[in-house]
């Protein structure tokens, strides 16, 4: 799988921000995030809730405004587009969303849910009427269903849906905000095997959102750690894994409970503290707070992102040397 | 031998619909001694939580019922017993930890105020030694006692999943029935959570219940394990039982197989196939065997019992029947 496509990044971001106008004043969802995503890959986006990597995947949508920054699709400006072009362009981001239960709409049927963008990009009934049984046979629903409602349909086959629906524009990319975190394990494990073989079959790219870090190492090639807005820590999954740079990259792996009983998988130690306030952050590095490493090093600003080979970036005042 | 804290023997639990009858739980036996922890995992639908609220008698008024079975509590007959006596062991004896810590605090109500009603209802303690076990409880869950006067919206999650851990242990039960205590929690706080439950359950002497669908996490804290699958429990045994043992329920298989694992590098994932069957349909054989790669005619017709593999451990598969199933490789 590796090395089929050229280099050129499908989507990049740079200095994204956004910030939303509160009462008590500015929070900080996203903050200066630069990534890149080649097509074919998976970038995965981990961090705990609130540490906006969903605002970030809206964001890249434009779904949300961004507050400054740039996003570059194909080495396009998306915000420069006009809206004709960006119509072209939505066709080919698409978004699936982590709630089945909440995202489709409970008066129409999965026949009608799945032809929904088709319909709002013309294509004829005739023709509607056959992508969507094909595309149902793609993401695994029985045709029976195509008469159903939603509410008929259990968690794992509702999701099903949400991806078909992702899919029938023939997307190239697309953002896929917790797919799998509403979902029983053994639907969730039928799930991630269906967008992995959807990647391949189809030549998706994924961003892939999601807290749960045993998943997210599953499915990416590249991991972005995201903690209260900014990226600490961004490198390939394996060696995201095997060599964890961050201090808080290295709690939350630390925290996951493993399934078996080895000694050192024993819960024995816990980062201490909890996220601090996005609204108006101090200048000091985000994690500071809770950091057992933390020095006056830290105090001045957030560190930026630093190249530590291997395609591994960390950013914290450890490694300014 | 110690006598058990909890005895549940064949316990079916029923809720009338107007649909039909939904069958939760389909003949459960449980036991646990004083000061252990019973990790009950399945999936969404599985008959966990029911299983938890026939203990404290809190199935929907006229919609659920117990059936047919027994629960005793320190060798009382709790399905019998009155609705007050019944209070008198809810939040005393037992008491229970909801899995959503937003919504199972009385956001009206000063956090202090809540945990203190505990207090007042079950024990004849003065307003001021009523106070003093208030802050006892506030710092025993890691938070300062001078916040008792605010209110659940000014903490974070975490902290409320605190708060209710210190409701239910206000009055030191012996049994602590927790529903998925930290699975509305970010990981690094989850790890925070377990860690103090594990150190309360000890001090305390708590036997406990810990309802979950995670397999990590019933690894790092209990001593043994019910795998509950469509009402009924399929596996039964000690941590290392489940974990350890080459002997293991087909269901017990896929579900280890559907976690994707962190140690290991694995292309695709090995889920189980299929969903659940309908808990309004009464089944003839195993519940499993529409989804089962081991099924034979038989599992469809009959119903397994609760087959011993070793002292500690049973298995309701036909695969281990006569105790020839060391060949059975999994």
């Amino acid at each position: 799988m590796e090395e089929r496509c050229s280099n050129q990044p499908i989507l990049q971001t740079k200095e994204l921000t956004k910030y939303f106008k509160t009462s008590r004043g500015l929070l900080h969802a996203v903050d200066h995030v630069n990534l890149s995503i080649s097509a074919n890959k998976t970038l995965g986006v981990v961090g705990e809730s609130g540490c906006g990597k969903s605002t970030l995947g809206r964001t890249i949508l434009k779904l949300i405004e961004p507050t400054s920054g740039e996003i570059l699709y194909h080495g396009v400006n998306i915000e420069s587009c006009s809206a004709s072009k960006m119509r072209d362009m939505r066709r080919k981001m698409q978004i699936i969303f982590q709630d089945p239960y909440a995202s489709l709409d409970p008066r129409k049927s999965v026949k009608d849910l799945i032809a929904d963008p088709l319909k709002v990009y013309g294509v004829s009934k005739a023709e509607r009427e056959d992508i969507v049984f094909e595309i149902m046979k793609t993401v695994g629903i029985a045709e029976r269903f195509a008469q159903s409602y939603p509410h008929e349909l259990d968690g794992g086959r509702r999701q099903r849906i949400g991806i078909a629906r992702a899919l029938v524009l023939n997307p190239e990319f697309i953002v896929c905000d917790e797919p799998v975190s509403a979902l029983d394990v053994s639907i969730q494990a039928q799930i991630l095997n269906l967008l992995m073989d959807l990647q391949e079959s189809h030549g998706l790219t994924y961003l892939f959102i999601t807290h749960d870090l045993s998943v997210v190492r599953h499915i990416s090639d590249e991991i972005v750690v995201m903690y209260l807005g900014v990226v600490v820590e961004r490198a390939p999954s394996k060696e995201l894994f095997a060599n964890p740079l961050h201090p808080y990259t290295k709690e939350l792996i630390r925290a996951i409970p493993i399934p078996d009983l080895k000694p050192e998988h024993k819960l024995i130690h816990s980062i201490r503290g909890e996220v601090s306030d996005p609204i108006e952050p101090p200048a000091r590095c985000r994690f500071a707070p809770r950091c057992n490493y933390c020095t006056d090093a830290c105090m001045g600003c957030q560190p930026a992102l630093r190249d530590m080979g291997n395609d591994h970036y960390v950013a914290c005042a450890l490694y300014d040397k | 031998m110690d006598s058990n804290l909890l005895e549940i023997k064949d316990l079916c639990v029923q809720y009338k619909t107007h649909n039909g009858t939904v069958y939760a739980v389909n003949g459960v036996n449980l036991t646990l001694q004083k000061g252990e922890t019973l990790g009950l995992v399945g999936e969404t639908g599985a008959g966990k939580t029911t299983t938890a609220l026939s203990i404290l008698r809190l199935l929907p008024d006229r919609i659920g019922e117990i059936k047919s079975g027994s629960i005793l509590l320190d060798g009382e007959e709790i399905t019998k017993i009155s609705e007050a006596e019944m209070r008198n062991i809810r939040g005393n004896k037992v008491s229970m930890i909801f899995q959503d810590p937003m919504t199972s605090l009385n956001p009206i109500l000063p956090v202090g105020q809540q945990i203190g009603e505990a207090v007042l209802l079950h024990t004849d303690l003065n307003k001021e030694e009523r106070e003093k076990r208030v802050d006892e409880m506030l710092t025993a869950v890691g938070l300062q006692p001078s916040r008792k006067n605010e209110y659940p919206h000014q903490f974070s999650g975490g902290m409320k999943q605190r708060i209710v851990i210190a409701i239910a242990l206000a009055c030191n039960p012996e049994l602590l029935l927790a529903d998925e205590p930290t699975t509305a929690l970010d990981v690094t706080i989850q790890s925070q959570v377990l860690q103090m439950m594990n150190d309360l359950k000890k001090r305390f002497n708590t036997g406990m219940i810990l309802i979950t669908h995670d397999l990590g996490v019933v690894a790092q804290t209990c001593d043994k394990v019910a795998i509950m699958y469509a009402g009924h429990i399929v596996e039964n045994g000690t941590v290392q039982d489940i974990y350890e043992s080459a002997q293991h329920h087909p269901y017990t298989v896929g579900l280890f197989h559907s976690i994707p694992e962190m140690n290991k590098d694995s292309n695709r994932l090995a889920p189980i196939p299929g969903l659940m069957p309908d808990p309004m349909i009464r089944q003839e054989g195993c519940s499993f065997s529409d989804r089962c790669p081991k099924c034979s005619e038989r599992c469809r017709r009959e119903k397994p019992g609760n087959y011993t593999v070793s002292n500690s451990h049973t298995i309701s598969c036909f695969l281990y029947e006569q105790g020839d199933a060391d060949k059975e490789e999994i």
